[in-house]
């Protein structure tokens, strides 16, 4: 048969193929597999980073003006070092706000589910060899990491790292002298997010194709896992949103260094010194600092569903697989995620309801932003329908997954508040927004990530994680991140605005100091609890126990495989595709899972007629 | 093993609600002063709403996550996967939902952006790193230009003092002074970067931005204790200073308002 002929070619291209040198397997690898792990790996150390950051902001929130001699010693630039106390500068919590923010949006929680497991999954769950361009997609990963270094090599520019913001919101950021980040800290700022935004394109494009056009044969749009939906729709967002960002950063950059004026108006004094030329010209004219903000957004906002879309997909297909049972609603939650998707394009002003804006926009952006309420409550039920009459394994992933849902119901329903203009009025740039996207954007897609690394980790490395240091770190995990970000909530009702260096210069802050300290108390034992992770990840991919092609009884592509699957994906033809990969428990048959490369019609009782369903999953 | 990890989930859930509802119900908002007591309302049914769902979903969640472990007898799964008039139903239900939401946000809205009435005091609010500059039209009800090239440090504003609207202006620092019960006008503006003029016990928050001048109002309710301090913040972010971008407003009655004006102007 001409297919199988093909298949025997390509077996032998795939092994032809298969570098040997060290430096092409696993450095400047084509193997989108390799590439994954790559992806994964940075942006473990840019979390890493960005984690310590965090620990910083909230020693101070608990204890501004507190000496840390020992934190003066060790980080000399951000702390007032004279007569042997440590006090944190006011300009250094800047710069750790906006670089925290920075690299966990985008060098790690973009980079994580959608670079990493979008590279490690999408050929194997596609039954695709590779990636359709797997030399765009190495050069995606270097370009990434060119981002990386970037950002980085900020933190140790004289004038330090980027400090208006992770929004970067002009003038501040435009004006060299309006903050010391705003020096060459911001620039290298810009240069980061282009290459973070050129790789994250050229992914787009990979993931785009090989979803579109790679698929194996049976393999139709709706028989996809939904961690396959999750990743087409977000490689769609990122191609349709990113170019704002990077339009909006070329755009800030001349403002910056060339003398124009897209986002500053004409008429600004700075430290009382009015902005004009020699020639008693202003030195900008024209521009509008809210251009900025609607370019921003317009990304900014597709952007937190980049983040979460992939861990919401990356649940329904562990759910469904510990639960032993098909995930329930399947449409639905297709339609669900391309709604919130479709949605998620419109709703970028609710960011701007104070800023400035029209109020009558303000009024729109609520209606489409209240309406995304509709899609995620779709998605809340069909998880809890998915559960009832399960028969539920508690493995490590299986607890992360139902972490996702316990974060995205938190999270998801402070929302509804944010979403009417009025509260957001009162509720603006306070911690209570703070503790809303901690909560679904950042928390959701964390624990995602958890939980696709303890469920692929097989495929990654050949190898089980530990089951109970998995446990034991999703737990720690767990309760710090309710103890830290749930009672950001209140704090926020109260009024105490993100950002604040010393929150306590206000009276009315003052009482809110014991809880400010004990959301610090909970976020560094959630930092240290990372520890166990770190250990239970390199641990086991060197001596974990050895894992079988389908240690979970799953019924994926991506199972039918070695773990960890050799180059080419399947030593043999591409596996073909009878049905969707929800099949668990089917009625009469002794085993509780039918994978989805099985012959069809093995999922009937016997005696039943042998034909195959058409049309159906 | 695996009933401990599922009675441990239940149980986190069951505490995170007990725990999150006890603490919800306290009263966090600072002290209302204004008329705009119903973005308070619409708060507190946000609350009443969405901790009901939240607290009949986790519930669900502990009980299922408890109830459906595999324990040896457990019976097999149900392939139960669809049901078209339970997804229609929740569906509708939370869109029905919104949609009281999105008209009672739509109308709070429009209420709280229409015009101020006629009789409104104005007064003019600029930031500037990081110091809020408060200026009052005087009697004859206008502020004196501005032109940012004569701005210095005695004059962050660039005043034009030739012009005879600027003679009795009255101009403080950090400083608000208002009449209960006397609607206010505020039009704020920036010289130089965001900065965002946000009183905490008002319910007000506005961003003050370059190049625009935004109109705010509101009604002062409540007089002010002279004991204690009622605080203007900054709520965006705006340099290195943004911390104690602080000032203080004072409610007073009319007749006491020229007095106060008088003490703090500069």
């Amino acid at each position: 048969m001409a297919h199988e002929a093909e298949a025997v070619e390509a077996h032998a291209a795939a092994h032809e193929h298969a570098p040997q040198a060290f430096i092409w397997k696993y450095v400047f690898s084509k193997d989108h597999k390799v590439i994954g792990i790559q992806y994964y790996l940075a942006a473990m150390v840019m979390g890493l980073v960005a984690g310590l950051l965090a620990m910083l902001i909230r020693v101070q929130l608990g204890w501004p003006g507190g000496n840390f001699a020992g934190l003066g010693r060790l980080l000399p630039a951000g702390y007032d070092v004279s007569g042997g106390v440590g006090v944190m500068k006011p300009e250094f919590y800047a710069m750790l706000f906006t670089m925290h923010g920075t690299i966990m949006v985008f060098f790690v929680l973009s980079t994580a589910p959608v670079s990493g497991f979008g590279n490690l999954l999408i050929p194997l769950q596609a039954g695709a060899r590779d990636m359709a361009f797997p030399f765009l997609n190495g050069l995606s990963f270097w370009t990434f990491l060119c981002g990386c270094v970037v950002i980085l090599y900020s933190f140790f520019l004289e004038s330090g790292a980027a400090a208006a913001g992770w929004t970067s919101y002009p003038p501040l950021s435009a004006l060299r002298g309006a903050v010391p980040g705003s020096d060459w800290g911001q620039t290298f700022w810009i240069i980061g997010m282009v290459f973070f935004v050129a790789s994250f394109t050229m992914g787009g494009l990979n993931f785009a194709t090989t979803i579109i056009n790679l698929r194996t044969r049976g393999l139709s749009l709706m028989r996809m896992s939904l961690t396959m939906w999750a990743m087409l729709l977000v490689a769609i967002l990122g191609l349709l949103a990113f170019p704002a960002l990077v339009a909006a950063v070329i755009m800030l950059l001349f403002d910056r260094h060339f003398g124009t004026s897209f986002f500053l108006p004409a008429g600004l004094v700075l430290t009382n010194i009015p902005l004009v030329g020699p020639d008693g010209r202003d030195l900008h004219q024209g521009g509008s600092p809210l251009l900025w903000q609607h370019l921003f957004w317009f990304l900014g906002h597709p952007e937190v569903y980049i983040l979460m879309l992939p861990a919401l997909g990356f649940t329904s297909d562990i759910l469904s697989t510990f639960a032993r049972k098909p995930i329930f609603g399947y449409k639905s939650m297709v339609l669900a995620m391309a709604a919130i998707g479709t949605l998620s394009f419109l709703v970028w002003g609710h960011h701007m309801f104070i800023s400035g804006m029209n109020p009558y926009m303000g009024m729109a952006f609520a209606v489409f932003t209240i309406l995304i309420a509709v899609p995620s409550a779709v998605k809340t039920f069909n998880w809890l329908a998915t559960l009832w009459k399960s028969r539920i394994r508690f493995t490590t992933p299986m607890l992360w997954a139902m972490g996702v849902i316990s974060l995205f119901i938190s999270g998801g329903l402070s929302g509804i508040w944010l979403a009417q203009s009025a509260p957001d009025i009162q509720l603006h740039d306070t911690m209570f927004v703070a503790a809303h996207f901690h909560l679904i954007m950042a928390g959701a897609a964390l624990f995602g990530v958890f939980a696709a690394t303890s469920f692929w980790f097989p495929k990654m490395f050949g190898r089980m994680m530990n089951e109970p240091l998995g446990k034991l770190h999703f737990w720690f995990t767990f309760v710090t991140y309710y103890g830290t970000f749930f009672p950001m909530h209140y704090v926020g009702i109260a009024g105490q605005m993100r950002r604040i260096y010393d929150p306590y210069q206000y009276e009315f802050l003052k009482p809110l100091q014991p809880m400010n300290q004990f959301i610090t108390v909970c976020a560094i034992i959630l930092g240290a609890s990372q520890l166990i992770f770190f250990v239970n990840f390199f641990w086991s991919a060197f001596k974990g126990k050895k894992a079988s092609e389908n240690p979970w009884e799953a019924n994926g592509l991506e199972w039918t495989t070695a773990s960890p699957p050799p180059h080419g994906n399947w030593p043999g033809d591409i596996p073909e595709v009878h049905r969707w990969p929800f099949e668990y428990s089917p009625a009469g048959l002794e085993r509780d899972h039918v994978m989805q490369h099985e012959p069809a019609g093995v999922e009937l009782p016997a005696g039943a007629a042998t034909a195959p369903r058409e049309g159906s999953h | 093993m695996s009933r401990l990890q599922g009675l441990l989930f239940a149980l986190a859930t069951v505490v995170l609600v007990a725990v999150s509802t006890y603490y919800f119900t306290r009263p966090w908002l600072p002290p209302l002063m204004s008329d705009r007591g119903r973005i308070d309302g619409s708060i507190w049914w946000s609350l009443l709403v969405t901790g009901i769902v939240f607290i009949i979903t986790n519930l669900a969640l502990a009980w299922l996550s408890w109830r459906y472990q595999e324990v040896p007898g457990a019976p097999r799964a149900s392939h139960w996967h669809d049901d078209t008039r339970l997804e229609w139903s929740w569906t509708l239900a939370t869109a029905a939902i919104m949609f009281v939401f999105m008209f009672h946000a739509l109308g709070l809205w429009a209420d709280i952006n229409k015009e101020a009435p006629a009789d409104a005091m104005t007064i003019e609010v600029t930031g500037q790193q990081f110091a809020w500059n408060v200026r009052y039209p005087g009697p004859d009800g206008m502020f004196g230009k501005t032109d940012h090239k004569l701005a210095s440090v005695e004059n962050p504003l660039g005043v034009d003092a030739s012009d005879p609207a600027a003679k009795d202006d009255l101009r403080m620092l950090n400083n608000l002074v208002l009449v209960k019960d006397r609607p206010v006008r505020i039009q704020l503006r920036s010289v130089d970067v965001l900065h965002s003029f946000f009183l905490p016990n008002f319910r007000v928050k506005q961003d003050a931005v370059p190049g625009m001048t935004i109109t705010i109002w509101f009604t002062p309710k409540e007089l002010t204790n002279p004991e204690k301090v009622t605080e203007i913040a900054c709520a965006e972010h705006c340099g290195l200073g943004h911390y104690r971008m602080r000032g203080f407003v004072h409610v007073v009655s009319a007749a006491e308002f020229d007095g106060k004006v008088a003490e703090l102007a500069q």
